[in-house]
């Protein structure tokens, strides 16, 4: 029976995105199922960040479509699915403030959000810094407040473009125990990476991209021990692609 | 003149010695305060609306607020005096010659450049802020509290030169005022006044008494902000 409550699976068909006559999304089919981990992989420039903003509704389509299922992604007029961006936007505002903003737009009320945003601190070790303002976290803590922030919200489905590119190796770590306790809350999470490791680490299944389009759609599993294309090959090995 | 005579005029100032002085710095202050409260009310949504609409026409709009940040006072006040003359549009209001009249002819001054400041200070933040925003529905004009709310420190400093405009300024006063004693004279139209008057001692610590409360509002408001801006970097 299909769950009438949730918002996937997201069925995206022949995609297309231009600026100026450049196509920069060149005709993408892709579905999402619940549950599972997407990564997607490829040179800079694939259009990686282009399709996360996309599916997330940051970006309108030339042609072709992003479809939910439930309309435009939202549960009883809440939006569930949110994305965490590679450089994190912090509002000029406390920690915990930047968590009762994101919940006020999201309709909740007073005493709801004071305490969602105070569970939000408590789950992902921010208490402390409740009171600072929010600009002046280490990039780490920063990454961790928009996680929180996106958990805050109790979306389905998390977009997530490069989130540890600028953190060293120990708050990467962090944030990937973030990730995959998400996922096992039953989230479901696609995420754009550079670091392979990571994506061996957290990945269900992998989506190579590749000048726009998707060149290769395989279970991590696959991807990493014999992937199919020369494109992807290459790109494992480190050579530079065309 | 000589310096005691200055220091005489002062004293008796503040002394309450020359009669009429106080209810003057008062009216300054009410009209001044009221026209930087007005278009503080209308030039920070319109300001905010304008740094993140995009529309055709969208660049006329934004160099032609920025040219009438300089728009010379007695051409504010001489429009004012045409819409509040007894034919004009806003004539049987009976305004012209009050409090009023003063205070819509120093909003006029004032809204130009609390709009194009807060323009350009939530054109900056939209930049970094709009994806974020746009992931929590708050596009448009429900972005504005947001942006309005993070750029309060910035903002300040809008109304600051707003207010400097129109302490400063005496021809829009004077003309839709009239610098009549004791009912639309302020202390720059009482300057203006003693200075013809050949009273240079009276003008002149007019003048300095006008520096000291601009000195003493801006000094507030700094201290303000920067207490505040330590707590929302
Ligand atoms: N708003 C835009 N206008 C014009 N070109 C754009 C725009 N956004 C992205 N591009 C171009 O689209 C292509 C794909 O960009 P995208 O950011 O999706 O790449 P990416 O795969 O995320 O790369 P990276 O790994 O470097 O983050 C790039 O060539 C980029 O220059
Ligand atoms: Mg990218």
């Amino acid at each position: 029976m299909r769950d009438t409550t949730s918002i996937l699976p997201l069925t995206v068909e022949s995609l297309v995105f231009e600026v100026d006559g450049r196509r920069l999304i060149d005709g993408i089919d892709l579905h999402l199922e619940r549950g599972a981990t997407t990564v997607l992989l490829g040179p800079n420039g694939a259009g990686k960040s282009l399709l996360l903003r996309l599916c997330h509704g940051l970006l309108t389509p030339t042609a072709g479509r992003v479809r939910w299922a439930l309309p435009e992604g939202r549960a009883a007029g809440v939006k569930r699915h949110t994305m965490v961006f590679q450089k994190p936007v912090m509002l000029r505002r406390s920690v915990f403030a930047n968590l009762t903003h994101a919940l006020a737009a999201a309709g909740l009320g007073y005493e709801a959000r004071r305490a969602r945003a105070r569970a939000a601190l408590e789950r992902f070790r921010l208490a402390d810094l409740a009171d600072r303002p929010a600009r002046v976290l280490s990039g780490g803590e920063q990454q961790r407040l928009a996680i929180a922030r996106a958990w805050a919200l109790d979306a389905d489905v998390l977009f997530l473009d490069e989130p540890t590119s600028q953190l060293d190796p120990s708050a990467t770590r962090a944030i990937e125990e973030m990730l995959r306790a998400l996922k096992d809350e039953g989230r479901t999470l696609m995420m754009a990476t550079h670091d392979l490791g990571q994506a061996r680490r957290l990945a269900d299944r992998v989506l190579f991209v590749h000048a726009g389009r998707i060149r290769e759609d395989a279970s991590a599993a696959a991807f990493f021990t014999a992937p199919a294309t020369g494109k992807a090959r290459a790109f494992l090995a480190g050579d530079l692609l065309d | 003149m000589d310096f005691a005579a200055i220091i005489t005029a002062i004293a008796d100032l503040l002394g309450g010695a020359t009669p009429g002085f106080w209810p003057i710095v008062g009216l300054s202050l009410k009209v001044t305060l009221s026209a930087v409260t007005l278009a503080a009310l209308i030039g920070l949504p319109l300001g905010a609306l304008l740094g993140i609409a995009r529309f055709p026409g969208r660049t006329a709009v934004v160099v032609l607020v920025n040219a009438m940040m300089g728009l010379p006072p007695v051409v504010a006040g001489l429009a004012i005096f045409l819409l509040l003359s007894r034919s004009g549009p806003l004539g049987p209001l009976g305004w012209l010659f009050s409090a009023k009249a003063m205070i819509l002819a120093q909003t006029m001054l004032v809204l130009p450049i609390v709009v194009a400041l807060t323009r350009q200070t939530i054109e900056d933040l939209w930049r970094e802020y709009a994806e974020h925003l746009a992931s929590l529905d708050l596009t448009g004009a429900r972005a504005v509290p947001t942006l309005l709310w993070d750029a309060r420190f910035s903002l300040v400093t809008a109304l600051l030169a707003g207010f400097g405009r129109a302490s400063a300024e005496v021809g829009a006063v004077l003309i839709v005022g009239g610098n009549i004693a004791g009912h639309t004279r302020t202390m720059t139209t009482a300057i203006a006044l003693e200075t013809s008057k050949g009273d240079l001692p009276l003008a002149l610590g007019l003048g300095l008494i006008l520096i000291l409360l601009t000195l003493i509002l801006n000094a507030v408001a700094f201290g303000a902000g920067r207490v505040g801006a330590r707590h929302a970097r």
